[in-house]
């Protein structure tokens, strides 16, 4: 296994993330796409707490302001949020089982889209629709393959 | 296998502030960023570096869908090609007729006007050429963003059309990309004018591609299926009389003061792979009325991006 930087893989993993997120879908798929920056973010936060830390969730947060066009700092906050969230849990929910762990990765992405819904209302922008929930479902669901698939790039500790 | 010494390794309370704290620092810089993208002004240049610094990532997520076209594209046969050159030559040659008589009427207007000695000048300045690179089109947000921005000419409010109808205005200025609200984005509202009886409204954008709303017309208005909508010249932003779409379906109901009308745009926005940035003639009478643009968010730049003289004609 790459061990040597996982600084270098912590970035790059969550750049790839990035690109996912925002690549464009069409609308019907893009309802149920998880939010794989967030996800990547929190894996990290997790597994490796002092590799990204909060400057990768406010960074990505950042990032997805500006390619989304949305508020600047709105995602950064939320994004920021969760990822403190995962920093100060991650012993609890790193020794858990894996269902238990996307139970937790649900929660953290609700609390990252209601962080959302509230800004976007305090900025003036109450538009609100069910179908941005669905992303935090299929965010629970994909948790076990995201392990899977990030777990290969580093050894546990 | 864990490598020690690394800084990943070090324990995580035990140097520097707590995460507690640093989370706070970042939570208050998240907000001062969201006051001033509100209120400040500084924000405008910030943004316009941020979306220089992101370019690269809007080219790489729009490479899958550019590299399957240029496949595409390569491996059309002859006659696919050949075909598509007939039509396009049969096309060009019904637009040179429309042309004429159009050039035609325009002298007559001229006379009718009483301005023979001097026609006007043609109403579109400048127009370019952009591509789209990415296209955002949930219920929420209805944005595209085009190739071009900033140190290709293109500035805020500009209008954006394609080949059928009015697309949008740019919303956001990058030196490389423009940001482009569409007019079905639920914060966007177009002044428009029906063309079979002058009658003006506003049309607002429903958040689904395909679908505008007009919100403002009285159940007595005379308006039906199959009018077409032309934008009014009101608002500061888009000229008189760029097709805007066509009225789709109109219900009354006899409780209720305004009519619900829908319209479904005429410009193929879903599809559309390039648009055309529009830059207009002030002195022409049906440019934009220079009233104050509606920008779809509440900031106007006090000093607009750097950009280049527009000194060509």
């Amino acid at each position: 296994m790459s061990d040597r930087n996982p600084r270098l893989i912590i970035w790059l993993t969550a750049s790839i993330a990035l690109v996912l997120t925002v690549l464009p879908l069409p609308s019907w798929l893009a309802i149920a796409r998880p939010n794989f920056l967030v996800i990547s973010v929190l894996y990290w936060s997790i597994m490796i707490p002092r590799g990204g830390g909060l400057l990768l969730g406010f960074a990505g947060g950042v990032a997805l302001d500006v390619l989304q066009g949305t508020l600047l700092g709105e995602h950064a906050l939320a994004l920021a949020f969760v990822t403190y969230l995962a920093i100060r849990l991650h012993l609890l929910v790193r020794a858990k089982p894996l269902f238990e762990q996307s139970l937790f990765v649900f929660a953290a992405l609700m609390v990252y889209e209601f962080l959302l819904w509230v800004i976007d209302g305090w900025s003036g922008h109450p538009l609100s629709i069910p179908t941005r929930w669905v992303h935090t479902l299929t965010g629970g669901l994909i948790w076990p393959v995201v392990v899977g698939l990030l777990g290969r790039f580093h050894s546990t500790r | 296998m864990a490598v020690f010494g690394t800084e990943v390794d070090r324990p995580l309370y035990g140097r520097g502030p707590s995460p507690g704290l640093r989370f706070t620092g970042y939570a208050v810089l998240a907000v001062v960023l969201m006051y001033y993208d509100r209120h400040g002004h500084w924000e405008q240049r910030l943004r316009y570096a941020l979306q220089a610094a992101t370019y690269p990532v809007q080219v790489v997520v729009n490479s899958p869908s550019a590299g399957w076209r240029a496949l595409k594209e390569n491996f059309q046969s002859r006659e696919q090609l050949r075909a598509e050159n007939e039509r396009l030559r049969a096309h060009e040659r019904e637009l040179e007729l429309e042309l004429m008589r159009e050039a035609a009427l325009e002298q007559e207007n001229a006379e009718l006007r009483q301005l023979h000695a001097s026609l006007l000048p043609p109403l579109i300045k400048r127009s370019l050429l952009a591509e789209v690179i990415s296209v955002e089109t949930d219920p929420l947000r209805q944005r595209i963003v085009v190739n071009k921005g900033a140190r290709d000419g293109v500035s805020l409010n500009q209008a954006v059309v394609d080949g059928n109808g009015v697309v949008g205005q740019v919303a956001r200025l990058g030196p490389w990309s423009a940001e482009v609200i569409l007019v079905t984005d639920p914060e966007h509202a177009i002044p428009v004018e029906i063309t079979r009886n002058s009658l003006r409204s506003i049309a607002v954008g429903s958040g689904s591609s395909g679908e505008l709303l007009l919100p403002y017309l009285a159940i007595n208005s005379d308006v039906k299926s199959g009018d077409l909508l032309v934008s009014s010249g009101l608002g500061g932003v888009f000229p008189a009389g760029l097709p805007v779409a066509r009225i789709s379906g109109v219900r009354r109901e006899s409780n209720q003061l305004l009519a619900q009308v829908r319209a479904q745009p005429l410009a193929n926005i879903e599809r559309d792979r390039e648009v055309i940035l529009l830059e207009f003639e002030p002195k022409h009478p049906d440019a934009p009325a220079p009233n104050p643009p509606i920008a779809p968010t509440p900031t106007t730049p006090a000093k607009p991006p750097p950009k280049i003289p527009d000194n060509d004609e």
